[in-house]
């Protein structure tokens, strides 16, 4: 079985430092962290202290309201700090590592004979559960509820993003487990999203899981845009969606035991010496990687991409579950009358400056706004990069007044912070359309639980 | 550029919170901006930004004005020494054009800008891109004999009653721009109608067979006076190809009539400008102009006088209708919001346009009423629109 849609709406945003397909040295440090702030909707109890020894695959803190979502060490080591910020609010948990990685097991699944009850258990206790978003709401998904569907996304279409073909090479077999575990988890379909021409993912003779494939602009490599051309999200539904870069990691987990979250990252971006991938484990310190890799300058550097990414520092760690890093030039400088001049080497999504001139340049972007923020005033702007039925505007309306009724009605439930995020590029008025959203998915998850 | 940056730097601390000119901010904020893109970066969310912000959208309509100005000032000229029969150049018809219309646009702008300022900084934000574009639209849609101090009255009246007390640029129910020229129309209307306002006439003597009236004016009086009554011949000729008001004449604008909104030719370029930089809708100016074709073909069709015979694309060179198709009625916060509203929006707009313009003589700018009317209407027609939305979600549910 299988489908194909082509995304009309959107924009591929063409920027220089795309990852030459080459393997950099592998990263690898002294120090891991973990941060819970990389776990939207958890509220982090931790269940180790500073100097206790941990394996990769022990759990490092849980979720308060739910404990079976574990959040799980990368690797194995002693726990340093603790870090808190205030309020004693838990930043990260930094590890100490080893020099060679002890595994904890996790007991090895058969996947012919293995019931929901036990993948969910491994699932939950090895730390793979935590690389499984639910919708709505966009959290780590809870192995105790059942899915829908799941929706396996293997296209990536953002700016400068990696060729996953190349970061999956070598790993058919544990994605192969891994589809199948899934396919366990959830009594309806599993759903395999792949672009046109590069393929990450091998097909699967399973009658659960649907081959789908997804051609033209981004956000076709967004699986919220997938999800809403398959099968949308209704009132009471909950769906689960797995990134495919995550699968070998799953995969292994399944069919070892093992948690060991190790992925090929492309290293992107203009501020980058050499672009490539290299080789790392989750939540590795980059200090020593940036410094010896990044041109000199003022840089943001971004793990994921421009799009939903997140600012690291220069010392910082790699997020968790991010294979992309992005290091663009800071914007922190004025422009004189810069919104009167012709443009003809701005960005822009619309025609008001003269860059449209040129469709197939690629634009070497820095952070600056351009402007100042401001109220709604341009209409339609955010449906030519939504490709979904709703209406963007009035639902981030019904957000900013918490009018929880009326968001139910316009479909938050269909949407996370990161669908929005090209029109909040091109947002003429400034306006933080991701944050919206996410302190609209908060409240609403307040109002239900 | 270094220098200007030192003027804004050095006199921020007289205008920040605890200085003694705090009230200034919103107008030292409002010019540093504009004088410098401001070196604010990404922090939430994206982390690359599109060029565009509302300064760039609102010059672009500003921008399109340009010709249909220029050509007003040219026109304003042209009429005044025709009228008192002075041969004239196309420099002194544009000086004089110009002296008349700078004072119109210059107490437009201090009139609506110092109500926007001090409410900027009553509410603390800044002060809105908006007004830039209102603040050139209204001189151009005003007669060129108004004094300056009911322009200023009309704008201060826009800017607080059109705008402000809805909460300001973007939440506004009614165009400022034609709250402003209703409100002139119906406080002062012996200087928004009639033969004497259109032409400026001083410093000479008229010349004979002058007539200061404009299409509109002359086409109400033909209403109830039945098809083909001979006392009505002499108007109609005004319309037939040698007339004052030919067909070629209003398209190009060389007739009477608000300062801005006689060159059709020059409006619709504007027009396809806003278009294809992607800043007008064509939905609405498309269903808009659609819109005023139905109903001037509807009255075409069942003429009972010589204003509903006028030919329909005639009929929409007139008045105010091109203007208020492009610079108007595209108005995004006060249009319709939706993609599918904007059509209904457009079309309904300008059918009721000219129906106002045609029934009712005594309104010869329907169109003004007309859009406004609509402004009221626009929430309604999105709230079908979006619930139309809600409606096959709740279906989906049901089905699921």
């Amino acid at each position: 079985m299988s489908q194909s849609f082509k995304i009309r709406k959107g924009y591929d945003i063409k920027l220089v430092g795309a990852a030459a397909q080459t393997d950099l040295d592998a990263v690898s440090a002294q120090t891991y962290a973990v941060s819970p702030l990389d776990f939207p909707g958890i509220t982090p109890k931790l269940a180790v202290k500073a100097g206790a020894q941990v394996k990769a695959g022990d759990t490092l803190f849980f979720d308060k309201d739910r404990p079976e979502v574990k959040i799980c060490a990368p690797v194995s080591g002693e726990i340093a700090e603790v870090k808190r910020g205030a309020k004693r609010k838990i930043l990260a948990v930094i590890i100490l590592a080893d020099s060679k990685i002890k595994y904890a097991s996790h007991g090895k699944l058969d996947l012919d004979k293995a019931d929901r009850a036990s993948v969910a258990e491994l699932f939950s206790n090895s730390g793979i559960g935590a690389l499984i978003t639910s919708r709505p709401y966009g959290v780590v998904a809870s192995m105790s509820e059942e899915p829908r569907d799941i929706f396996v996304n293997a296209v990536q279409s953002g700016p400068l993003a990696g060729n996953l073909a190349y970061q999956l090479d070598g790993k058919d077999s544990e994605i192969t487990a891994a589809l199948k575990a899934l396919g366990k988890l959830t009594s309806g379909k599993v759903y395999v999203s792949q672009g046109g021409d590069e393929k990450g993912v091998p097909s699967l003779n399973d009658s659960s899981v649907v081959n789908v494939t997804f051609t033209g602009k981004h956000p076709k490599g967004m699986v919220g845009t997938q999800i809403a051309q398959i099968s949308p999200i209704n009132k009471g539904d909950i769906v689960w969606t797995v990134n495919a870069v995550d699968l070998p990691v799953i995969g292994r987990a399944v069919l070892k035991g093992e948690y060991a979250p190790e992925y090929k990252v492309a290293v992107t971006g203009s501020m980058v010496k050499n672009t490539g991938y290299a080789t790392m484990i989750q939540g590795v310190s980059l200090s020593s990687f940036n410094a010896s890799n990044m041109k000199a300058g003022n840089a943001r550097i971004i793990a994921g991409d421009v799009l939903s990414g997140t600012q690291i520092e220069a010392d910082g760690y790699l997020s968790f579950g991010k294979s992309q890093i992005t290091a663009i030039p800071e914007g922190n400088q004025t422009e004189f009358f810069g919104w009167v001049l012709p443009g003809f080497g701005k960005f822009s999504t619309n025609r008001a400056f003269w860059g449209w001139l040129f469709p197939n340049r690629k634009y070497d972007l820095d952070t600056n706004m351009h402007g100042e923020e401001r109220a709604f005033v341009v209409t339609g702007e955010y449906d030519k990069f939504i490709p979904m039925d709703i209406f963007p505007q009035h639902l981030l309306r019904a957000v900013m007044i918490g009018d929880i009724e009326k968001m139910e009605q316009l479909g938050i439930y269909e949407i996370v912070p990161e669908d929005f995020a090209l029109a909040e590029v091109a947002c003429t008025s400034k306006l933080p359309l991701q944050q919206i959203v996410r302190d609209g998915l908060n409240d609403l998850r307040k109002e239900m639980m | 550029m270094k220098f200007v940056q030192n003027i804004f730097d050095q006199t921020r601390p007289l205008v920040e919170k605890d200085g003694k000119r705090n009230i200034l901010y919103p107008l030292h904020n409002a010019l540093e901006t504009m004088a410098f893109v401001p070196d604010h970066t990404a922090h939430s969310g994206a982390h690359v930004r599109d060029a565009i912000d509302l300064k760039r959208t609102m010059v672009t309509v500003i921008f399109a004005m340009v010709p249909a100005l220029l050509f007003g000032m040219w026109n304003i000229g042209r009429l005044h020494y025709g009228a008192i029969g002075m041969e004239s150049t196309l420099l002194e018809n544009f000086l004089f054009g110009t002296l008349k219309l700078l004072p119109l646009i210059m107490v437009t702008y201090a009139a609506g800008l110092g109500v926007e300022i001090f409410f900027s900084w009553k509410r603390n934000h800044p002060v809105n891109e908006g007004f830039l574009v209102s603040g050139l639209l209204i001189p151009l849609i005003m007669p060129v004999d108004i004094p300056l101090w009911m322009v200023a009255a009309s704008t201060i009246f826009a800017v607080l009653i059109g705008k402000e007390v809805f909460g300001g640029t973007g939440m506004n129910l009614l165009n400022p721009a034609l709250t402003a020229r209703a409100f002139a129309f119906f406080a002062y209307p012996t200087w928004m109608s009639g033969d004497q306002v259109w032409v400026n006439t001083s410093g000479g003597d008229i010349v004979d067979g002058y007539s200061g009236a404009t299409a509109m004016g002359d086409l109400a009086t033909t209403v109830g006076q039945g098809m083909g009554n001979p006392a009505m011949e002499s108007v109609v000729a005004q319309f037939g190809p040698e007339g004052n008001y030919s067909l070629m004449n209003a398209f190009l604008g060389l007739i009477p009539g608000s300062i801005g909104e006689t060159s059709a030719l020059l409006i619709l370029l504007g027009g396809l400008f806003l278009i294809f930089k992607g800043v007008g809708s064509w939905r609405i100016m498309l269903s808009f102009f659609i819109g005023g074709l139905v109903m001037a073909g509807i009255f075409n069709a069942f003429a009972v006088n010589e204003f509903m015979a006028l030919n329909p694309i005639h009929q929409l060179m007139l008045g105010g209708f091109m203007f208020g198709m492009v610079f108007m009625a595209t108005d995004p916060v006060s249009a319709a919001q939706t993609e599918t509203g904007k059509y209904i929006y457009g079309f309904l707009a300008e059918f009721f346009g000219i129906m106002i313009r045609v029934f009712n003589p005594a309104y010869p700018e329907g169109i003004m009423l007309a859009i406004l009317f609509m402004n009221v209407m626009a929430p309604l027609i999105d709230h079908y629109v979006v619930e139309a939305n809600i409606k096959r979600r709740a279906k989906r549910l049901a089905n699921a």
